[in-house]
């Protein structure tokens, strides 16, 4: 059984005591919470009483158990690491173990600790569980966040099929895509957030590693800027155009807006997935190169916000309410907007990359853009058709992939695993 | 046993520990000795010492605890007496710790801690004491090198005619008859290649690949006369001249290649080590650019594998039967799916492979290779 393979993350002979760990775990949980207001409090050794330093500052750890999965409302990390995977296995069971074993893996590194037995693991001729590279950094605010693609409760040997929430649709084919099949679906996700990259891309490689024979990675992304915030009061990041993004975004503290527009009840159904909610990521290349020659007052009025301030266009301030009427019809956030869009808001999340340039010298870069939301029916879909077919920033952007996934409940303790729900409450078939 | 590291920083609330930029992981070298005699070494590196706890200690199985209270950024080497390395540890940055483990035999050593890792170090020397323990080794594994030796030999007696025949269509200028006869001539060394590997001169000689040279290396062995065959579709003088080159080196693989040193972990080594080979060389397509007879080469590093898996199973599954389940499977659908391309000598191009299909076939190798990367492991467990 897969807890009993587990190493608890008790103390072997000579390390500190349990009493200290839960301590120490303790300390995080809390500071999970003070991070959600984005900044924390801090005592210094020196005694110079508390100062307040940047969430990213503290590389503390987020709590990975909780009714909902960490990595949605979790305070946006700096560094991204999506992967997508391919289940090979056609073996209920074995998947079962994986996600167990998922889980007690993703357990440890959110917590800063090494996978299984480690990075020395003593026995000279095996490779070591570890793959080593995040030995000496701090659990940078590390989440792992799991999702399940349509296609794998198509697969019969599964026996999900009648489990699949009436939700969990196929994107419909928008005006303008170009999907590459290559960067688009997967049975299963993995977003990996945290402020040092290596430490994201630790835990994909060593969640693949795990995997290996089980499922295949697909494709995966590297995402180094956030481009939407959940903390409100820190500044808004800015994506590859240079205008702020997310300004008007979900907040992580906003329970109301996250019980209405992110997270799946009980009363939205399936019951298996109270507490979760829909995934979407989409590979949107921006033309750069033609973007930088818009004039200032072309790239405003298309965006319907000034480029340094971020205020909507006739506004002061970043934060003050846009007079959507006075925006160009065809502009980005008139049309983005909840009062466009039968108040259909999403928890975004989305990350800048850029992977090197293309064959001809253009950087091939946009946004890679995730977005929660509680049924992609009534929020990506209808907006996405209505941005796809009348955003004027359409004409420097072209998505090149796409993703749905299904984002079950989060971890409720070291006995829960990834899923659990959803398998519990089918058979085999 | 379980071997959990929990960090020492953990003992620092997660707030002290952000302001004092500690690190939550570090390597908890205060692990229990499992040593055979005496507890753990200490060895105390600073940038003007190197102080060892104990000088002289009984041979087995050793810990040393490296404690850097230097500057500088150090490494240890633990040396015999003609300056062989019997095992370092490099990288051991100011204030950090490294634990070492070895067999070590008895006998004088030197032990060197070369603070900003530079010059011949400052050096200690201690004795170790006692007998070399009698290598009780266990007679089913020396069975099973002794088999895999003869497997090797066999292979090398089979590949040398049909290496001649190869070199013969080569000189006598017959294009197409040689580009059939190449193939088939590799297969031995393929599913022998890390033992051939382990000799150093011949590998170079006989299978490098053009990108594989160094400035001023004359191109020999198969690639080169590849090339000819395939890409320059013409023979020439010298082609003929390498052709007999490359039988003559083969002839010395033949003759030396019994008297490898041969265990059973090098044998579960090789095998992992095979699947590399396909991993990196054969599922790229990059083994066999121009001839694109990969899948031959994939078939034989895999039969090879398989075969070292095949004499050590029985060991391993006595250890680890979890493992091997999961490699008779994994060995299966792999060959399952090697079989839809073709057998033996006959396969379809790489080129007629895609992009899909190259990738099923990468899964298919990754699959076993990750759980043959334990066989070794799973082989010398006590």
């Amino acid at each position: 059984m897969a807890d009993e393979s587990t190493p608890e993350p008790t103390p072997a002979s000579g390390s500190p005591s349990r009493r200290s760990l839960i301590g120490w775990g303790g300390a995080g949980l809390a500071l999970g919470a003070a991070v959600a207001g984005g900044g924390v409090a801090v005592a210094t050794r020196g005694g110079d009483g508390p100062r307040t330093v940047n969430a990213a500052e503290t590389g503390a750890a987020v709590a990975f158990h909780g009714a909902h999965q960490a990595g949605v409302a979790t305070p946006v990390q700096d560094r991204l690491h999506f992967a997508a995977f391919d289940v090979k296995t056609t073996d209920r069971a074995v998947l079962v173990q994986l996600l167990k074993d998922w889980t007690r893996a993703a357990e440890r590194m959110t917590a800063g600790l090494e996978v299984g037995e480690g990075t020395d693991g003593k026995i000279a001729e095996a490779p070591p569980d570890d793959t080593g590279e995040a030995l000496g950094l701090p659990p940078s605010r590390l989440t792992v966040t799991i999702g399940f693609g349509p296609s794998l409760f198509e697969r019969a040997e599964f026996g999900l099929t009648d489990a699949r929430p009436e939700a969990l649709v196929e994107l419909p084919k928008f005006p303008g895509d170009n999907l590459d099949a290559a960067r688009s679906g997967g049975d299963l996700c993995i977003q990996a957030c945290a402020d040092d990259p290596q430490v994201a891309v630790h835990a994909i490689r060593n969640l693949a590693r795990i995997g290996f024979g089980k499922v295949s990675i697909r494709w995966s992304q590297l995402g180094f800027g956030k481009t939407s915030s959940t903390t409100p009061e820190a500044h808004t990041p800015r994506n590859m155009m240079g205008f702020k993004d997310g300004t008007r975004n979900i907040a992580g503290t906003d329970t109301a807006g996250l019980a209405d527009h992110v997270w799946v009840s009980a009363e939205d159904g399936p019951a298996w997935l109270a507490g979760g909610s829909y995934l979407v990521a989409r590979r949107i290349r921006m033309h750069i190169e033609t973007w930088d020659r818009a004039s200032l007052r072309e790239q405003e009025d298309i965006m319907g916000r000034t480029k340094v301030e971020g205020a909507p266009i006739g506004r002061q301030k970043e934060h003050d309410e846009p007079h959507l009427k006075s925006l160009r019809p065809d502009s980005h956030v008139r049309l983005a907007h909840p009062d466009s869009n039968n108040g259909a808001r999403m928890l975004r999340r989305g990350y800048s990359f850029t992977d090197g340039t293309d064959g001809l010298g253009r950087l091939d870069a946009g946004l890679f853009f995730i977005a929660y939301q509680k049924d992609v029916r009534d929020a990506f879909i209808p907006v996405q058709r209505r941005l796809a077919r009348h955003d004027a920033l359409m004409e420097y952007l072209q998505h090149v992939g796409s993703a749905v996934f299904v984002v079950p409940p989060g971890v409720t303790g070291r006995d829960d695993w990834w899923g659990r729900s959803l398998f519990e409450s089918t058979k085999e078939a | 046993m379980r071997r959990t590291r929990i960090t020492v920083a953990a003992t620092i609330t997660a707030a002290a520990l952000a302001a004092a930029g500690c690190t939550a992981k570090s390597d908890d070298s205060s692990k229990t000795d499992d040593s055979d005699g005496l507890g753990p070494i200490a060895i105390t590196a600073s940038d003007t010492a190197c102080e060892v706890s104990d000088k002289e200690f009984a041979a087995g199985h050793m810990q040393f605890n490296v404690e850097n209270k230097g500057s500088k950024v150090t490494e240890v080497y633990i040396l015999f007496p003609d300056e062989k390395i019997l095992t370092e540890r490099e990288n051991i940055g100011p204030g950090t710790k490294a634990a070492i483990h070895t067999e070590i035999e008895p006998g004088t050593y030197e032990i060197a801690c070369k603070p900003g890792m530079k010059g011949d170090g400052i050096r200690q020397t201690i004795k170790v004491t006692g007998k070399a323990k009698a290598k009780t080794e266990d007679p089913v594994l020396v069975d099973a090198a002794a088999l895999y030796r003869d497997y090797v030999q066999q292979q090398a007696d089979m590949t040398l005619p049909l290496a001649e025949k190869f070199a013969k269509a080569v000189k006598d200028g017959d294009l197409e008859g040689a580009k059939k006869l190449y193939a088939p001539s590799r297969i031995g060394w393929e599913r022998t290649e890390p033992v051939a590997e382990s000799f150093g001169d011949i590998d170079p000689k006989v299978d490098v690949r053009e990108d594989g040279l160094e400035d001023g290396q004359k191109w020999t062995g198969w690639h080169k006369l590849e090339k000819s065959l395939w890409h320059d579709k013409k023979i020439t003088a010298e082609d003929k001249q390498l052709a007999d080159q490359l039988v003559t080196d083969l002839k010395d693989w033949q003759k030396r290649v019994g008297g490898a040193k041969i265990t059973a972990t090098s044998m579960a080594n090789g095998a992992k080590e095979l699947l590399d080979e396909v991993a990196t060389g054969k599922v790229t397509g990059e083994e066999e650019r121009y001839s694109h007879t990969d899948l031959v080469d994939f078939q034989a590093n895999v039969e090879g594998a398989f075969t070292s898996y095949g004499l050590l199973q029985k060991v391993a599954a006595k250890n680890d039967p979890a493992l091997t389940a999961e490699l008779d499977k994994q060995f299966k659908s792999l060959f399952t799916l090697l079989k839809k391309y073709g057998a033996g000598e006959k396969f379809v191009s790489y080129e007629k492979v895609g992009d899909t299909q190259r990738k099923e076939l990468s899964d298919a190798v990754n699959a076993l290779a990750e759980p043959l990367s334990n066989l070794a492991a799973a082989v010398v467990a006590k």
